[in-house]
């Protein structure tokens, strides 16, 4: 007996065989697409991109320096989790999915939580922090940052008295991030609680007043201002309180090169780069790097009596 | 114009001669024009420092890609671009360290001083470049003539330490992901591999050989002493 059993698929949904063997082209045409959108999307107004806008309002702590290009901002990135090639984590960073998204605070604290990162964007007013950035390659930027101090963070989850140190991994998927042990991933930073709590130290959620582009590390990362700029941490998925000093990526990778504090200091040469100048992202000429790249009265009083040639 | 590959016309090479020139001068335009249209990134002079490095490496690599090439094909007149390409190479290192000087310096002699001395992977580089120069100096006719063909050889094998001290110079200046210049330096690897086993080749082959007659000899360039 014959039982006519209906075909899965309709004819009408299958695809041409014509089209079939040319979809990678038609891939390769969408993303094409995709990039021109992109191009089109940077080319617009900033007034024109209003649909991921964020209420801020000002900080005392902002620079008035002039700001860096959004353009540069967010094509000149180092998240070697897309790429090591500085233009490599625009093109990729936007496979990643920033919702849904937790962060869970953990360790030493008295109330372990994780957050919805919608619920985080409303724990604290968002301030617009206008930042320099200085990274340990010898550049800088001015970024208007948006975001709230991770004190505020801190405080909702009540620190242990045992709490010396604060560690943050970064969100890492194999599947769509760089495989090869380049760093030993996930990403981990770390800073003291003190740090942690200065109020220059800012979770980031958005930039020129707009949500954070993946490549900047949205939807939620560190900024703390007068460090090199590989200690804020990207795209944070925990934040532990330890009472142990946490391991950091870059220390591990080369601890000769890369201590733990990291504070930007033009007195103590990386192996590698002088630190003494810097190229401003958009100038001709270096410019001479400030002590602590120019918080240096705010936070020197956290390193008073620590040789800071030997934690570097 | 004789199309034959083996033996080609004199016009042919010139026109290939000529292909070469611009093929060499392609990145180098590719460059200024980004320059001028502000087409090179958030960080122009980082680019142009990178581009020209990178292509002073692959033209030594290529250069040093000739005799071997050579070789296996049979195509000798590719020893007559030998030349061009190893002048290129220097062109560009030039042009990389004149960028470093004045782009990136901007003619601070005491931060370059300090540069040379404290970072190993600029010494490498300067060394590197240092010693290409007696090499571009004596790329000529008149100067092998002067030298000698054996002197002037004996000069120019300097090439294969400046193509590692190169390679090293891109190895320490990656922070972590040592892929690109790794693949570099497999690259040389193989290209003084294929003569050093070509040359244990012909050290065998000298001493299986028994020696010829007294009124046979020619003179030979011996590699195995005598």
């Amino acid at each position: 007996m014959l039982i006519h059993r209906p075909a899965d698929v309709l004819p009408s949904e299958i695809t041409p065989r014509s089209l079939f063997e040319r979809r990678r082209e038609f891939l390769a045409r969408s993303g094409a697409g995709l990039i021109a959108g992109a191009a089109l999307w940077h080319g617009l107004p900033a007034d024109a991109r209003a649909a991921a806008k964020l209420q801020t309002t000002p900080s005392p702590l902002s620079t008035t320096e002039p700001l860096t290009e959004h353009k540069a901002v967010t094509t000149y990135n180092n998240f070697y989790e897309f790429g090591t090639d500085k233009s490599d984590p625009a093109r990729n960073a936007g496979r990643m999915a920033v919702r849904p998204w937790t962060v869970a605070v953990e360790g030493l604290v008295g109330k372990p939580r994780r957050f919805d990162i919608d619920n985080l964007l409303k724990l604290a007013p968002l301030e617009e922090r206008i930042y320099r950035m200085r990274c340990v390659e010898g550049w800088s930027m001015v970024i208007p940052w948006v975001g709230f101090p991770l004190a505020a963070l801190l405080k909702e989850v009540e620190p242990l008295g045992s709490a010396k140190y604060v560690e943050f991994l970064t969100h890492y998927d194999p599947e769509i991030m760089m495989r090869r042990p380049v760093l030993d991933w996930p990403y981990g930073e770390g800073l003291r609680l003190d740090e942690a709590l200065h109020p220059l130290t800012i979770l980031a959620v958005g930039l020129y007043g707009e949500v954070l582009p993946n490549q900047n590390g949205a939807p939620v990362r560190l900024v703390v201002p007068w460090k090199y700029g590989f200690k804020s941490a990207k795209s944070i998925v925990t934040i532990r309180l330890t009472e142990q000093q946490p391991a950091t990526a870059w220390n591990k990778a080369a601890p000769q090169e890369y201590g733990f504090y990291s504070n930007v200091n033009p007195e103590v040469s990386h192996p590698r780069w002088s630190q003494a100048t810097e190229r401003r992202i958009g100038e001709l000429r270096k410019r001479p790097t400030l002590m602590f790249n120019g918080y240096a009265e705010q936070v020197a009083g956290l390193y008073q009596g620590m040789d800071l040639k030997k934690f570097y | 114009m004789s199309l034959s590959l083996k033996t080609p016309s004199a016009a042919t090479l010139s026109a290939i001669k000529a292909i070469v020139f611009v093929l060499c001068l392609l990145p180098a335009a590719n460059l200024a024009l980004g320059w001028r249209a502000d087409a090179l990134g958030a960080n122009p002079i980082e680019t142009i420092t990178r581009a020209s490095g990178e292509w002073t490496l692959r033209l030594l690599l290529i250069t040093l890609a000739v005799t071997p090439l050579r070789r296996l094909t049979g195509l000798h007149w590719l020893l007559r671009l030998r030349r061009m390409l190893g002048l290129f190479a220097f062109a560009y290192a030039a042009a990389h360290f004149a960028i470093y000087l004045w782009l990136d310096q901007f003619f601070d002699w005491r931060a370059i001083a300090l540069d040379i001395l404290d970072r190993p992977f600029i010494t490498v580089g300067f060394a590197a470049f240092v010693l290409l120069i007696p090499l571009a100096a004596t790329s000529n006719s008149l100067a092998i003539r002067r030298l000698g063909g054996r002197r002037w050889q004996s000069l120019h094998r300097s090439v294969y330490g400046i193509a590692i001290l190169a390679v090293v110079h891109f190895w320490w200046l990656v922070k972590a992901d040592v892929l690109e210049p790794a693949i570099y330096a497999l690259i040389l690897a193989g290209l003084l591999g294929v003569r050093a086993w070509w040359r244990e080749l012909e050290r065998r082959r000298q001493l299986s050989v028994p020696p010829p007659a007294k009124h046979l000899q020619r003179p030979v360039i011996r590699i195995v002493p005598k």
